[in-house]
């Protein structure tokens, strides 16, 4: 089956800052929507929604006209099946977690087996919670709640918006693996914005990056990350490349995997997937070293040669350099070792990567297009 | 019962009766007023905020005339209800829970309408995108958020009227087993020679069922708070 189409193209503008969003996207999987606060995310998804009015323009989600200012549409949120966990949660004070829960339930009906009350509690583990008011619980909690009260309202798409910003980092990792589960389970399109690059390479297929009210790039999270326009806006908050690879093998004495990628294998910290399984890795350009000579044994297995692409020395103390290996690798040295080793554009260098600089929250999951498909 | 007299357990039954009604008629209007006070943008909204305060600003006797004017035998309302409806209000216990009404009603408003400024906003639209419209909405959210602000208007809607004594000497006079209720019954016993005694007994009375209320609102009121508090 095709998703569904999301067809966004908006103009808003609320007390001076103005909102101009043209972008068509399949609504499958998790798209992430990144860009810095104030880029005019979240009022994008409040269009959405339908919690505010665009001054012209039209929304659609499939073959569903949820907003068009031409035709005089504009269906009130209650009618478009577009779930919301919001930055705060907003869990209903008067309820219990159960009433919470089945709010927008009661109001849309269950969807079959997959978003049934009963799955999303278990998928959510909120079980131990059911009874409990909102005003008892822990910011982590009240986030899943808040997730599966979406979720259980029986809609087409979800967003959500920045759901793990108001938490603190032990909070994040409670979350982090609920929300890769909703991937493929129920499995309804999430659009997930974020400001942390982090979670959308662990979380996002696709990305569409919004600057300043508008759309900047809109594609795979790989390829835009590789992207050097992009880089003063996806790469200042940590400066990294991101590589598409499969897990082909694991060397279970010393807790590692082996990952192959367009570069040739890389060696990661021991990932608990299925081989075969696709998988993105972040890796942080302060823990790529380069050299001129061909390293011996130096304890860095992952030892990749390439010509160098481009060369950028911002912040004075400090060199990056991208590194063709197959993919685009960047990798942060000294300017002093940089000269030292008289590095320049179109010269060969070998990378190498550390292990254990590959961890756990650099590795996302990602997904088969296409590749589950019957046809 | 306790020792006291019909005319006292007259007083004190009809006092309950002309307020639990005067409050019961007037919270779904106390509501609505609160909520277009709160939320409505329209003009006039000044115009209506006033109006509804009068009650608080001018004395007694002035109001009590004015309802006597418009719900007496003669006047527009109270013409219409008769002829109608055979009511009559002039001079009965429903004059009397009519002049109690409008007395509390600022008092119940504004509790109200407080209560619904500190309603979080951006529950309601998170109710909006769970499929629920605008009077669902109101209805399940809205509206039990701001149980503790009408359980505080009811009771001191509720103290108000017991106590209200100028309007309705005015609009529905003195009358034994209509509109003689507590303070008009006080006040004929101060009036008469020899009834200081029972005029005490009966305010006695007063700060019991007064204090009782009270004690009942910040009950409710607690509990209420307690399970909306986050």
């Amino acid at each position: 089956m095709t998703p569904p189409l999301l067809q966004l193209d908006v103009s808003h503008t609320i007390s001076g800052f103005s909102l101009d969003i043209s972008v068509q996207n399949a609504a499958t999987g998790i798209t992430a929507l990144f860009g810095r606060s104030g880029s005019g995310k979240t009022s994008l998804i409040n269009l959405i929604a339908g919690l505010s009015r665009p001054d012209r323009g039209r929304i659609a989600l499939g073959d569903l006209v949820l907003f068009d200012s031409e035709r005089g549409i504009d269906l009130p949120p209650e009618q478009r099946r577009i779930g919301y966990v919001f930055q705060e949660g907003r869990l209903f004070p008067h309820l219990n977690i159960r009433g919470n829960l089945s709010y927008g339930m009661k109001r849309r009906g269950e969807n079959g087996q997959l978003a049934s009350f009963d799955h999303v509690v278990g998928l959510l583990d909120l079980e131990y919670l059911l009874n409990r008011h909102p005003s008892s619980l822990s910011g982590g909690e009240k986030q899943r709640v808040a997730i599966g009260r979406a979720l259980l309202s029986n809609p087409e798409l979800l967003l959500l918006d920045e759901p793990l910003a108001s938490l603190d980092a032990a909070h994040k990792n409670e979350i982090l693996p609920f929300l890769e589960r909703l991937r493929g389970d129920p499995g309804i399109p999430i659009i997930y914005v974020s400001h942390n690059m982090e979670e959308i390479v662990r979380l996002a297929d696709v990305m569409v990056l919004i600057s300043e009210g508008r759309v900047l790039a809109n594609g795979n999270v790989e390829d835009l990350l590789s992207r050097l326009d992009l880089r003063p806006l996806t790469g200042r908050f940590e400066a990294g490349s991101v590589i598409a690879a499969t897990l082909v093998g694991h060397e279970k004495e010393f807790g590692l995997s082996r990952l192959s990628f367009a570069g040739g294998e890389l060696l990661a910290p021991m990932v608990d997937l299925p081989l075969g399984t696709p998988l993105r890795v972040r890796i942080r350009a302060r823990d790529v070293t380069l050299t001129t000579r061909k390293p011996s044994q130096m304890g860095a297995q992952n030892i990749y040669h390439g010509a160098i692409i481009q060369m950028e020395a911002d912040t004075g103390s400090r060199a990056e350099v991208l590194l063709d290996i197959g993919v685009p690798l960047w990798a942060r040295l000294s300017a002093k070792s940089a000269q030292e080793l008289k590095l320049a554009v179109g010269m060969r260098a070998y990378a190498m990567i550390k292990s254990v600089a590959i961890d756990g929250h650099s590795l996302g999951r990602q997904r088969v297009i296409g590749g589950a498909s019957s046809e | 019962m306790f020792g006291l007299s019909n005319m006292e357990m007259e007083a004190i039954q009809l006092s309950l009766r002309v307020a639990l009604w005067g409050v019961a008629w007037s919270l779904p209007l106390a509501v609505s007023v609160a909520w277009l006070l709160a939320r409505g943008r329209f003009p006039g909204k000044i115009l209506l905020d006033g109006l509804v305060h009068l009650p608080l600003v001018l004395p007694p006797v002035a109001v009590g005339y004015v309802l006597l004017v418009m719900f007496g035998r003669h006047g527009a309302i109270g013409a219409w209800l008769f002829d109608e409806f055979n009511i009559e209000i002039a001079f009965t216990w429903r004059g009397a829970a009519i002049a109690a009404a409008v007395m509390a009603f600022p008092l119940m408003v504004r509790a109200i309408r407080l209560s619904l400024e500190t309603v979080d906003r951006k529950l309601e639209s998170a109710a909006r995108t769970l499929g629920a419209g605008p009077v669902d909405v109101f209805l399940s959210i809205t509206l039990p958020l701001i149980v503790p602000g009408i359980i505080t208007g009811v009771i001191l809607a509720f103290a108000r009227s017991l106590g209200e004594f100028g309007a309705t000497i005015t609009f529905v006079s003195n009358i034994p087993g209509q509109t003689r209720t507590l303070p008009l019954a006080i006040y004929t016993l101060i009036q008469a020679p020899g009834g200081e005694e029972t005029a005490m007994r009966l305010v006695l009375i007063s700060v019991a069922v007064a204090l009782a209320a009270l004690a009942v609102s910040e009950i409710l009121a607690r509990r209420t708070t307690a399970r909306l508090e986050a």
